[in-house]
């Protein structure tokens, strides 16, 4: 499931809705990203997506997901908007009868979705305000999954 | 066509989005780049790092030399940073 939200989310409430009153899943990944002050140097962040296309990266990275792993859930939530240091960010988690699926599929998630998904950071700080530029570590990263798609990367 | 910017891009060509009706010889991405640019100091400083914009054709990223005939919406934008 995805969802691209501007309100806070509640990890372990997410936990429990995606295991519901199964019993077959035995293990469950949960990653969470978070805003950083990077040392007092960020007092707010504001992340500015482009809406449609935002669902439809992330529901093609979550069907490429399941299409390599055998996973019995799995949920994307990213929020958008003004965030400050501290708040949450991104929570991607996975769940599958055994914890390698898991633990893979969370991390392609999160790989898939910092070099795909459309989202931009804009920091704002005593220093003003700027454009978070990407980072190339994300881009390896992602390389190693082999995404095939016609992106420029 | 719509076309739409985002982040700094946007910012940098002071819109969000536009209707835009290239000429017929613009056959590419980044013909319609180079189209784009030519009709404003705004739009030539907005994609005036032309090598780090990506671009979407009806929300699917595509490489600049590919083919924009029979898009709906395309979107121009910084490579992205969320997560």
């Amino acid at each position: 499931m995805i969802r691209v939200q501007q309100e806070d989310f509640d990890i372990g409430a997410e936990i429990a809705r995606l295991k519901g009153e199964r019993t077959d899943i035995g293990a469950i990944v949960t990653f969470t990203g978070t805003v950083r002050d990077q040392g007092g140097a960020v007092a707010e962040i504001t992340l500015e997506h482009y809406p449609a296309m935002t669902e439809a990266e992330l529901a093609r990275a979550e069907a490429d997901a399941n299409a390599r792993w055998p996973l019995q859930a799995s949920l994307v939530v990213h929020r958008y908007g003004a965030l400050k240091p501290g708040d949450n960010i991104v929570l991607v988690a996975t769940a599958s009868e055994h914890r390698d699926a898991a633990f893979d599929a969370a991390r392609f998630l999160m790989d898939y979705l910092k070099t795909r998904a459309p989202f931009w950071k804009r920091e704002d700080g005593p220093q003003g305000a700027r454009w978070v530029e990407a980072e190339a570590r994300d881009s390896d990263a992602a390389s190693r999954w082999r995404l095939k798609t016609r992106a420029a990367e | 066509m719509r076309v739409l910017y985002f982040a700094w891009v946007k910012e940098k060509a002071g819109i969000a989005a536009e209707e835009v009706e290239p000429p017929e010889d613009v056959a590419t991405v980044a013909e319609l780049i180079a189209w784009l640019k030519s009709r404003g100091p705004e739009f030539a400083n907005a994609f005036e790092r032309v090598e780090v914009i990506r671009a979407a054709i009806d929300q699917h990223h595509v490489r600049h030399d590919a083919p924009i005939a029979g898009a709906r919406e395309i979107a121009f934008f910084p490579p992205v940073t969320g997560g």
